[in-house]
Parts: structure tokens; sequence; C-alpha cells
């Protein structure tokens, strides 16, 4: 277990270090890209709430992921048109638009959740996949912001004191939203809610026999995990100035698990590394060869296979529940 | 809306549900008797399609193309499951979904580097060209017909296969008890790899046999596996009966919503939101389906674990 | 008489055709042990579910301390002071044995929805979780995880756990099961402490354990209750012997 805070904090300076020394080495592209592994890590982050340390294997948080990017792409619109939206004056603020990218991921999770959590194993991942596929196609067909074609976001959002145009700016706030959710979710797991979450994980029988409901802790785990995964779905948006329904496509669902699984399931900082991990192999492989895909399954085929626990299991060893 | 068109609607529903019948029979087997969720299959269905189409175009003839999907699907399905499935049989889930995954990146890409970015094209037999008259004044293709008809016939030696062979005994077995079995002396390695074939297999010749009515491309199998887990799970892991009342369930909602929603829209909202909204409702009419059933029978229709 | 801890009225279950309970009553009194015995498939198991709440009756009334608790669901009698322990045990084996009895500590303190406090570096937690565990002999193995564990102190850790809670009931499944001579007689002479704190219903095959400890027994066979009496008459109970005792004496 001592391992694991170095190999955490190791990770954490590796993320701030990069785009610094890329500032001073005037690479601007190596800012954007660390950028990118820092919201996936977020978003991953969100979903290794629920699957890690709750057990729920959802396929479905691509859909919230979509959801927080149009939040931000919707209300940047609005904003740049100074069109109202439903009545209210849309804003570009960032944090504003994260509060509505929280709240409308927590109303939709709600339902979701409570419904989803009614069964269990495969069903539950098909349940979520299904619910996921409704949303998804309901953003392909809606017509007002473009449907397949996606939604540019033409200047991005605004942080105050700011200028997010700046590359190294724009990283600052997601390195530091990374660092506020890791904080909430180390604070979460160690909690007597992350006790009851992670034992409803081992043994859902043996929770409910000294009188806590598996149903209520997971339903919570769910709404909060959709949350956070729905903020870094706001902040891709803006990375990118570009939001579309493939955000909330199945595939994007499965490479977020696949980020939490390649870092380590259930680790703190596992999304951390399995987002660098797996957005370099996609950045290096790919200037190596046009097959890269071909290689990076590979890889993943021999994480599985061999290196259980992922990157953080095999570096800092098993879990110590201490 | 004239009735000819319903029911060539309707046809379409039953042939792409069949279709979806013989990708589900394969997989809920796979995941019934072995515990494995396959999230490579739909990629089986994609190398049937491509072996059918290079054969047919070196050769000329689609029947052999035919036999040449399903020999190089099981013969993938055999190699795979040997080297990579087999060790995930002890593992959850969560791996099994890992990997697979990563079996979806290998064999596309390794596909594409076989045969290029393009689409591949696939003609129809000139046996099967044409189209038949049918009661109600519709003109139906052949080759769909011909779908229909082969898909209830695997259909039908399935059932037979499951229910009067020996093998299929071994499979019944195999889904109520995995450690009884291998207790009774039944090789059990050599079962799962024959499974695992034959369910590639089948994947395989529905992808050659829809080949020929849409392009044969990477990727083809991708929506069409999602599609095939709806299907099991509305029908019930394990069950070939539910995987083929599940797969008409699906095909005909889906195809029939396509064609009925956007006009009944029209006439309540108006044509210019109809038409996106109409589409984007038939898709998610699949997934209402499949939530309705389960709030109901959460293991699905006809589930054969206890 | 005082008021039964648990009272059980005119139970019944059935599995279509099969009554696996048959209008069972039986009553639980404050500081007794008394303990069920029955042949395999007698329907114990069946009865432990719908007492503690996993399993429905179709007929009858289960009394928790006066309240009604037929309708409630396992969290819930729990909470009332259910305590229980498992045929096969149940336990979060990644958790150490100190941080399953924690759980129980939590639940009993209120709500689980607090988030920011680590449980480890809470007292109000650790302490009452050590205490348990000291009760039952553990209190050297408070952290090693579950999965460590030895079958015997397994079976511990789960009264502990029980004990955590405030029980003012236990319901014990089998805790003789796959014990060794000296693990059993442990086990017994800790059971024989723990009545005055809370009354026990003992599901037992061990008889040695069952004469020693019990007050009074109650033998199921098919699910119904034949006889229920002291150890004396239930000893020399000639139905009893036809049905259970019969080879064994």
């Amino acid at each position: 277990m001592r391992r694991e805070p170095i190999l955490n904090a190791a990770l954490a300076l590796l993320l701030l270090a990069a785009p610094l020394a890329a500032f001073v080495l005037d690479e601007p592209f190596y800012i954007s890209l660390t950028t990118r592994i820092v919201i996936l890590a977020i978003a991953a982050a969100g979903l290794n709430l629920a699957l890690g340390f709750g057990g729920l294997v959802s396929f479905g948080h691509a859909a919230f992921f979509g959801i927080g990017g149009y939040a931000a792409g919707i209300l940047a619109a609005h904003a740049f048109n100074m069109e109202p939206l439903l009545g209210l004056p849309a804003t570009d603020l960032m944090p504003t638009i994260w509060i509505v990218a929280v709240l409308i991921c927590a109303i939709v999770a709600l339902p979701i959740g409570a419904i989803s959590l009614r069964t269990s194993g495969v069903y539950f991942i098909m349940i979520t996949l299904a619910f996921a596929q409704m949303i998804y196609y309901f953003a392909i067909s809606w017509p007002a912001y473009n449907g397949e074609d996606g939604l540019s976001i033409t200047v991005r959002n605004a942080f105050p004191g700011l200028n997010t145009a700046n590359p190294l700016s724009f990283f600052l706030v997601c390195y530091l939203v990374l660092m506020a959710v890791l904080a909430v979710i180390w604070r979460l797991r160690d909690s007597r809610f992350g006790a009851a979450l992670q034992a409803s994980r081992q043994n859902a029988v043996r929770v409910s026999a000294v009188g806590i409901r598996p149903f209520r802790i997971r339903l919570v785990a769910f709404i909060l995990s959709a949350v956070i995964t729905g903020i870094a779905g706001a902040l891709f948006a803006d990375l990118n100035r570009f939001v579309s329904p493939s955000m909330m496509s199945w595939q994007m669902s499965g490479e977020l698990i696949v980020l939490v699984i390649l870092g380590g399931t259930g680790r703190l900082f596992g999304p951390v590394a399995g987002a660098i991990l797996y957005v370099l192999l996609e950045f290096m492989l790919g200037g190596i060869t046009e097959r890269w895909q071909f290689f990076l399954g590979f890889i993943l085929l021999g994480v599985v296979l061999f290196a259980r626990g992922g990157i953080v299991g095999v570096i800092a060893g098993k879990v110590r529940h201490d | 809306m004239p009735t000819a068109l319903i029911v060539e609607q309707l046809l379409n529903g039953v042939q792409f549900g069949i279709m979806l019948f013989l990708m589900a029979a394969g997989l809920t087997l796979i995941f019934g008797v072995m515990g494995l969720i396959n999230l490579a299959h739909g990629s089986f269905y994609m190398v049937g399609a491509f072996a059918c189409a290079a054969v047919a175009a070196a050769t000329g003839s689609f029947w052999l193309g035919l036999v040449a999907s399903l020999a190089a699907a099981a013969a993938l399905g055999a190699l795979v499951e040997v080297t990579v499935i087999r060790r995930l049989y002890a593992r959850d889930h969560l791996d099994q979904v890992l990997a697979t995954f990563a079996l979806i990146l290998i064999l596309s890409e390794a596909t594409r580097w076989l045969f290029g970015s393009f689409p591949l094209y696939l003609n129809i037999p000139p046996l099967l060209g044409g189209a038949v008259a049918l009661p109600g004044g519709v003109q139906y293709p052949i080759y769909r017909l011909a779908i229909i008809v082969a898909g209830l016939a695997i259909g039908v030696g399935l059932y037979l296969l499951i229910a009067k062979t020996r093998l299929g005994m071994r499979i019944r077995a195999g889904e109520s008890d995995r450690e009884m079995i291998g207790a009774l002396g039944v090789d059990i390695r050599t079962l799962y790899t024959v499974l695992f074939a034959l369910g590639s297999a089948l994947a395989g010749f529905a992808g050659a046999m829809v080949g020929a009515l849409q392009s044969v491309q990477v990727g083809m199998g991708e929506p069409v596996l999602i599609l095939a887990f709806v299907v099991i799970v509305i029908g019930g892991i394990g069950s070939i009966k539910g995987a083929f009342v599940g797969a008409l369930v699906v095909g005909v909602t889906d195809t029939m919503g396509r064609v009925l929603l956007p006009p009944l829209l029209a006439a309540a909202i108006g044509p210019a939101q109809a038409s996106g909204i109409g589409g984007a409702l038939a898709s998610m009419s699949i997934y209402i389906v499949m939530a309705l059933i389960l709030a109901f029978r959460p293991r699905g229709l006809f589930s054969a674990q206890g | 008489m005082t008021e039964p801890v648990i009272d059980i009225r005119n139970l019944s279950k059935s599995f279509g055709g099969l009554k696996a309970t048959d209008n069972v009553s039986l009553d639980l009194r404050p500081g007794e042990i008394h303990a069920l015995i029955g042949p395999n498939g007698a329907g114990k198991t069946t009865l432990i579910y719908q007492i503690c709440g996993s399993l429905k009756p179709s007929v009858g009334s289960i009394h928790f301390r006066g309240d009604d608790i037929t309708g409630l669901d396992v969290a819930a009698r729990a909470q009332l002071g259910l305590g229980r322990t498992f045929q096969i045990s149940s336990l979060a084996l990644e958790f150490s044995a100190l941080r399953n009895v924690m759980l129980a500590v939590q639940s009993r303190q209120g709500s689980s929805f607090r988030f920011f406090r680590n449980v480890m570096a809470d007292a109000n937690l650790t302490e009452p979780a050590l205490a348990a565990l000291a009760r039952v002999g553990l209190e050297q193995r408070a952290s090693v995880p579950a999965s460590e564990l030895s079958h015997g102190e397994r079976r511990q850790l789960e009264i502990a756990i029980a004990l955590a809670l405030g029980s003012k009931a236990l319901l014990f499944d089998e805790p003789m099961a796959g014990m060794g001579q000296e693990g059993s007689r442990a086990l017994t002479r800790l059971l024989d402490a723990l009545r005055q704190e809370a009354p026990i219903l003992l599901v037992e095959h061990d008889m040695d354990a069952v004469f020693a400890l019990a007050d009074r027994i109650s033998v199921l066979v098919y699910g119904r209750i034949i006889a229920s009496g002291t150890v004396a008459e239930i000893r020399t109970n000639p139905d009893v012997r036809a049905a259970y005792l019969g080879a064994r004496q």
C-alpha cells in the first residue's frame, strides 16, 4: 500500500510537468494532448466510482459525457448568438456551465439508476447501454443542434480571470478540476459511504444483514459518478471546441471502461494511469502506423490476460483495505 | 398507407429478425453455456461477409462464397477460442468485455489491412434474383425470402441439435451445471471450442447473406452486435427459443417503427419536425421495448437460467 | 411470563404444491437459547429466511419485541436488532475483520450517507468494533482480511458483527458446522455467555452443543414442529426419536 501514494504523486507531477515543459519548448500541441489525457481521466474517474468501487458495470456512461458536452456546446452557442435559452439568458462561463451539466446529469441519472439498479449482472450492463443508446439516438435526430454533424463552439467558454484560449491556462483549469475530483473521490472512498459502497460490491447480502440498503448506496454512487463524467464532457467539448453525438456512442462507453480497467479498477489514480497509457499509445502508435489499433488491441489483450489489476495493480500491488 | 407497403415492410422486419436470430443464437449459447460475454461476435459477422465477397469475386460463385464464409468464420472462431477465449472463462465479465473489445480492434484492423478501407460488393446470385408476387399485390425480392427460409431452417436445425442429439444434451447440461459435466467426463475444452466455432459460423453466415443486400465493410458487425445483445436479453440468456422470439420482436419493431412512426408523428406535430424525431423514436423504440420487458421480466422472456 | 422477543405465529410457506413451512408457531424468550433441530430438508433454512426477511411467508406473522415485522425487509429487521449468522459464512472478504465489524457499528449509529470522515480514523467506529472482536476473541486478528481468516475465525467474526449491531435477538444458523472439537467447545462457551445479552435461536445439527446449551428445543420435520420442550422432554419424546434422534442415541 505504501507504493501507491508514491505512484499517485508521481502521476500527478508527471501530468503537471509535461505541459509546462511543452510550454517552455513552445509545443502547444503537447499541452492540448495532456489536457485531453486529464479530461479523459476525469471521465474515467467518474466511472471508476460506480464501476471500480461499486462494482456497477455501466455500459452507458458516455451518455453523461455527452450530456455534459452538449451543456457546454448549447450554452456556448446561445451565448455567442445572444439568444436566451428556455427564457433564461445564456452564459459562457465555465463554472455556470458545469453547474448546469451537473444538474442535468443528476436529473437524468436518477431514473436511469433507479430502474437499472433493480437488475444485476449482464442485464445491468445491457439496460445501461439501452438508456445510453436512447439518449444517443435522441441527440442524433434533435434538429435544433445539428444532429449527427455536431455543434461547433466558436469561442471557448470563459473562466473568470483566465484566458481560456491559451492552451496552458485551459490545461490548468482542467488539471485543477481533476485534482479536486480525485480529492473528493478519495474522501468518499474512505468514508462511511465508501465503506458501504465497497462492501456492497463484495457482498450485498452481508450489507443488508447489518441493516444497510445496498440499492440506496449504489444509486447515490451512480448519480455522483454520472455527474463527474458530465463535468468531463463539458471540458471535452471546450477542448475540441466541438460536440457531437459520438461523445454518447457505445464505443465511447467502451473506451471509458477500457480506461478504468487499463489503469486499475477501483484504484484512486487508476483512471489517471489508464488515460495516460491509452492516449499515449493512441498517439505514439498512430505516429508509427495507420494500423495502430491493431497493435493497441494486442496491448490491451496483454494487459487483461497478464497484468491483472491494471497499471496501478502491477506497480503498487493489491489493494490493502487497512 | 397502402397495405402492400405494410406487408413488404413487415416481411423486411421478419427478414431482419431472422438475421438477428442467427447472430443471437450463437451469442446466447456462448453466454448461456460458457458464461462468456463476447463483444467480438460482430467481428465474425464481418469476417463471414468478407470471406464470401472475396471468394465470390475470385470464383464467380456466390455459393462457394457462402461455403467459404462458414468455413472462415468457424476456423477463426476456433482459433480465437483456443488462443484467447479459453483464458477468459474464469475471469469476471469486466475482463471479458475488455479482452473481446481488444479482439474487435485486432480483427477490424486486420481486415482493413487485408482488404483496404473501401467496401466490397457482393452480388445476389442469379438463382435468387428477381422478385415474386405475393398475395396483396406485393412484389417481394426472392433473395430476402431465401434469407427467411434459410434462417428458419437453421433455427429448426439448432432446435433439433439441442433437443435431440448428444452434443445438444451436453450443451444443455453445461448450461445448468458447468462443474458437473466436467466431473461426468465430458471433454469440456473441445465442447467449448466446438460451441464457439458454431456460434461464429452462424454469425459469419448471417454476415455473408446480408452482405449481398448492403455493402461489405469493416465495422458492419458493430450495430448488429448491439442489437443481438438486446435480443438475447429480451429473449432470456441461454434460450434459443428466446433468441428467436426476441429477434423477431426486435426486427419487426425496428423496421415497422421506422415506417410507421414518422407518418404518425407528422399527423400529430407536422412533417418538418416529424421526420427527424420520428427517426430517433424508431431507433429508440427497441431499447424502450427492452427496458419495458426487463421491468416486468428481469431475466427476459424465456430465461434458461433458474 | 414476559413477552417473547421473537414471536412466530402460524407461519406457512408454500412453493407451488410444496409446503416448506407448515403452520409453524414458536417463540424466543429473553435470556434463553432455543434450539431448532430437524433432519436435512426439514425446512430449517426456509424458516430462517422468513424470520430474517429474505423470504415472505404465505401465511402467518412474525413479531419482534412486540412489533409486527412480517412486512419488513432484511435491512429493516437488522436495524431493529435482529442479528444473524449464516450457514455458509457471508462476509466482505476483501475487508479486514475490523472493517467488517465497523460496518455494523456504522449501521447501528445511523446513516451511511457520510462522505468525508475517514472511517479508520473514527474512534466512534473503531473502538466499538474492536470491543466486539474482543468479545469473541478475535482482537489479535483485527487487521487480517476476512478471506485469510480460518473457517472458525469467520464464524467468530460473524458473531462479532451481530453483537456490534446491538442485536436484541440472535439467529445462529449452524454455527458449529465444519468446526473441529476444540473449535466447537470454544464456540459453545461463547454462546453460553451470550444468552443473557440477547436470546439466541440456534439452528443446529451438532447434538452435543444443542444438549449443552439449549433451554428449549423445537423439532422441525417436513416443515412442521412435531415437538417442543426442554432438553429432557425432547430426549425422551418417542416421536422425536423416531423421526430424528433415532439411530443417534
